[in-house]
């Protein structure tokens, strides 16, 4: 692969980017798809049988004779929408400019309930081109959509006034509406505003410029401006950075690393640091397919060798070294745009995926929601589909995270739900808030948990055991501890109400209270196994997702799910502490089993019918712990 | 306001073909390296054809100097064009590569032709369950593909990164937004992956990256004379004797080329000069039809790509 001839001593030479990345946004009613229609129709960058069709169907509430372009429908895409007649998700488009480039247009639907669709388009978006109905004036959504740029990173705003030939092509009706315009922009940080007059229907402003009908107008047509307009200057002198997708490696001991750079620009010679473990080293080589590269910059997809062995995998991020160099952290403040159908919980354990990077993360606390449309910050507990704002998280073990403003790429992850595998949530990295500390290192005991299980005379171990309130987890647990200890087993049982009472008295039974509830007694549990002892934890533990992140604290084989399973009927009627009852009068809003679900099991290492003797199970239980020996 | 002169004109420094290329190129070895990365049995799916092959250069270029790290398949209906099946051979060989072959054989044994089924249920039993059985076979979980969004309005909401349900099946409202360059790779139980690394290339894209860098193609996309007969309006080349000829057919010699290679009863060849890539790439800007109006698979419905998509077509 050759290099672009952009040079890091000549980045001001007279090149303009060959690619530009656009979000297209406002809703149908502004006439967006006309826009987009009409300006891939007149660049030659549709086939000309999909304008033929364009030409002859017509959908319901169409006005637009057969025999004319229908714009709108060039950008029409699933069958599905196309029968309700709206846009449903993001579309991607090609328009070829006539002097050469190249733009991706990312077509954003314009509903409110869209808003994650909205994001998701801006996230790669250089420019964006918003829509505002001239007789219609600035809507909520016309704020929601500037203010998701600003959040995503699009910097280039081009203001389509839409719908010039309802308003008499009026200059002042223009300027009031391009003023409201940037002066919200400003308000959001978003200097590069240009805003143009246009009627997508007759074609004024959108290709070429309409002197005849908006003589007051000296701007470029949109296409024009999408023509020359420029992504802020390519600064070269920006930290590298590189997150390393894989490790290639080839005869003769050859070993390079492969990714795509995220930031900044790498030669030869140029001094590099692993940022997750601070390693330092050379770099030797840039490797192509057609041979060694003298320089690379970002965006490029690059194989670098370097001059010494550093212990490198898919994941780690080489950075500049020193004042450029990013340092790992266990702690974040970040914007979350939250797309999960179900709303985020505080506590709960999610991956976070940032480029090759996945490492668990959990939201410790929510600063605030961000009204969208207003740009007010309210208090907020939990986030639901579309909403955005602000919180922190920790992660499992220190990650390099860049701030997104200064780099998308290392700076924007995901979060991924564990069971379902969803992407739950956009993150958009804004500071550290704890740097790993270099100070503590995990200490490496003497005394080994081998040595302790040879004292012990067995394995340390966790049965975990999940079921509803009454199901009867503690009364085999109890039984089960009984047999165990008469065999010279050391055991210890973890009660769900017996920790509540201490460790854990500062938490609620709300889904975030319960996954940080969980999150302690696995812990607990975890110290305890390396102590030596047998423990069964008796803990309702409702949620599939919970109980999946115990579950990973541990190596495979020391940790055994074990699912109580009794009808919520028969735990209702036992009721031992009196909880159902309460529930039904209204008094526990966050019962498992009525307020709040209880998600079984879906594969459970052992499945106790909890209508059985308890003799019987905890022999069962015992034999399994007992065998497994 | 200051008064803007009306005669504004704005300074327009051009882009040049081989800087929109890079770019793309370097889109789609992203795509690749995070397949081949984050999935544990990936397959590039091959089909001999323009895009197929420049998906295999790229491929090349992404793991250089180390081998391709992943086997390549071909479904192979039987009923390929004999120069696409030579080709498979040579590219094999000279690639080293670990080549697959899917194929649906209990409909071959049924004695399922072009002529003797619809092409709609034609293109399921030959190619879509043939693929489905393929993939299943050799367990891969991500398949990549050469499937770009300019060829049908459906594929505008592909996304790079096509989640598959348990069964292969596409399911328009499962689909992971994808932002920036991250991608959540994470499967469940019998799901599936598909990835598509030149999803924003257009086909003119596809033929000015093949002559910028010289990738290999069958012959058959250059015009040639060949022996064809004009079915229903589109010339359809005699390539065997397994051809059935319909009353008052005769194979003609015509200087034809084709757009898409597929299996040759169903691929219409267009009547051109093109004999090399020059020409050919003068005579796309010069007709501008959609490379799948020439493919008499898609034919059948208005929205026929995306129902077949939902039953686990490419």
């Amino acid at each position: 692969m050759t290099t672009p001839t952009i040079d890091a001593t000549s980045a001001e030479v007279d090149t303009i980017a060959p690619v530009v990345r656009m979000v297209a946004c406002g809703s149908v009613d502004d006439g967006k798809s006309t826009l987009i229609g009409r300006m891939l129709a007149e660049t030659d960058s549709v086939p000309i049988d999909q304008l033929e069709y364009a030409r002859t169907t017509r959908r319901g509430g169409s006005t637009i004779p057969v025999g004319e372009v229908d714009y709108s429908l060039l950008t029409d895409g699933l069958e599905a929408e196309r029968e309700q007649g709206i846009t449903i998700d993001v579309a991607y488009r090609h328009m070829d400019l006539p002097n050469g480039r190249r733009i991706i247009i990312a077509d954003a639907p314009g509903h409110e309930q869209y808003t994650r669709n909205m994001a998701v388009a801006a996230s790669t978006a250089n420019i964006a081109v918003l829509l505002v109905d001239a007789a219609r004036g600035l809507r909520p959504q016309t704020y929601r959509h500037l203010t998701v740029c600003a959040l995503m990173g699009v910097t280039g705003i081009i203001v389509a006034i839409n719908k010039m030939d309802l308003v008499g092509y009026e200059h002042a009706t223009f300027e009031e509406l391009a003023g409201g315009v940037k002066a919200a922009a400003a308000r959001l940080g978003l200097e590069d505003v240009t805003a143009i007059p246009v009627s997508a229907v007759t074609g004024a402003n959108v290709i070429e410029t309409a002197p005849d009908k908006m003589p007051w107008y000296h701007g470029g047509s949109v296409l024009e401006v999408l023509e020359s307009w420029n992504p802020p200057d390519v600064d070269n002198a920006q930290p590298f950075r590189l997150p390393v997708q894989v490790v290639v490696r080839a005869d003769g001991n050859f070993r390079g690393y492969a990714g795509t750079i995220a930031n900044g620009t790498v030669r030869p010679g140029d001094k590099i640091a692993v940022a997750d473990s601070g390693q330092t080293a050379t770099v030797a080589s840039i490797v192509t397919y057609e041979g060694e590269q003298e320089f690379a910059q970002s965006g490029e997809p690059v194989t670098i060798t370097l001059d010494r062995e550093v212990d490198v995998t898919r994941g780690d991020l080489l950075s500049a070294p020193g004042e450029g160099q990013v340092q790992p952290a266990d702690k974040y403040a970040a914007d979350l745009v939250w797309i999960g159908e179900q709303p985020m919980a505080q506590g709960r354990s999610y991956l976070l995926y940032c480029g090759p990077k996945i490492v668990p993360a959990t939201i410790t606390a929510v600063r605030h929601r961000l009204d969208v449309v207003e740009g007010h910050k309210h208090a907020a507990r939990r986030f639901e589909m579309n909403d955005i704002g602000r919180v922190e998280f920790a992660t499992d073990s220190p990650i390099p995270l860049d701030p997104y403003d200064e780099c998308r790429e290392t700076g924007g992850f995901l979060l991924v739900d564990r069971v379902t595998s969803d992407t739950v949530a956009a993150g958009l990295t804004r500071y550290a808030l704890r740097r790993g500390d270099p100070n503590i290192h995990p200490h490496t005991y003497d005394v080994s948990e081998e040595d302790r299980s040879r004292l012990m005379g067995h394995d340390g171990k966790v049965i975990w055991m999940t079921g509803l309130s009454g199901s009867g987890k503690s009364t085999v647990a109890d039984a089960t501890v009984a047999a165990l200890h008469a065999q010279g087993v050391h055991t210890f049982v973890l009660d769900g109400d017996n920790v509540r009472h201490g460790l854990n008295r500062d938490l609620g039974f709300t889904p975030s209270g319960r996954a940080e509830n969980v999150r302690r007694v696995a812990e607990v549990a975890k110290l305890m196994k390396q102590a030596g002892l047998v423990v069964i934890v008796a803990l309702v533990s409702p949620y599939r997702a919970d109980r999946r992140a115990a579950a990973q604290i541990f190596d495979e084989g020391d940790f055994l799910e074990v699912f109580v399973d009794t009808p919520l009927a028969v735990a209702q009627e036992r009721d031992p502490k009196g909880l159902y009852k309460k529930a039904a009068e209204g008094d526990l809003p966050n019962m498992t089993g009525v307020g709040q679900d209880y998600e079984a099991p879906e594969n459970p290492d052992v499945r106790l019918d909890g209508q059985a003797d308890v003799a019987e199970n905890a022999a069962l239980l015992s034999q399994l712990i007992l065998g497994d020996d | 306001m200051v008064p803007i002169p009306a005669e504004q004109t704005i300074a327009e420094p051009t882009v040049s073909e081989d800087a929109v290329l890079e770019v793309l190129e370097a889109e789609a070895i992203h795509v690749f390296r995070e397949t081949a990365a984050a999935f544990q049995n990936p397959v590039l799916l091959y089909s001999i054809g323009k895009d197929s092959s420049v998906l295999l250069h790229l491929a090349v270029k992404a793991f250089a100097p180390a081998p391709l790290p992943f086997p390549v398949m071909h479904i192979d209906t039987g009923w390929k064009f004999k120069e696409m099946i030579e080709f498979r051979t040579r590219m094999a060989e000279e690639l080293g590569l670990d080549l697959r072959i899917a194929q649906n054989k209990e409909a071959i044994a049924e004695g399922v032709t072009p002529f003797t089924h619809g092409t709609h249920e034609y293109t399921r039993l030959m190619k879509t369950v043939a693929l489905r059985e393929g993939l299943d076979r050799y367990g891969f979980d991500a398949a990549i593909g050469g499937a770009r969004r300019d060829e049908e309005r459906s594929r505008a909401k592909e996304r790079i990164f096509s989640l598959r349900e348990p069964g292969h099946r596409w399911d328009a409202r499962k689909q992971r937004p994808e932002f920036w360059r991250t991608t959540n790779t994470r499967l469940n139980e019998g799901q599936t992956m598909r990835s598509f690394p030149i999803s924003n290339w257009t086909e003119l894209d596809v033929w000015r990256y093949i002559r910028k860098e010289n990738v290999q193609i069958p012959d058959l996309y250059f015009a040639k004379p060949r022996p064809v007969v004009d079915r229903d309006g589109t010339w359809i080349m005699v390539d065997d004797d397994r051809l059935p000829l319909r009353e008052g057919e005769t194979p003609e010699m015509r200087t034809v080329r084709f757009r898409t290679l597929g299996c040759y009863p169903l691929s219409g060849a267009v009547e051109s000069e093109a004999a090399d890539l020059d020409t050919l790439i003068y005579e796309m800007g010069a007709s501008k039809m959609s490379e799948r109006s020439g493919r008499l698979i898609d034919g059948e419905g208005g929205s026929s790509m995306e129902a077949k998509k939902a039953e686990g077509y490419f």
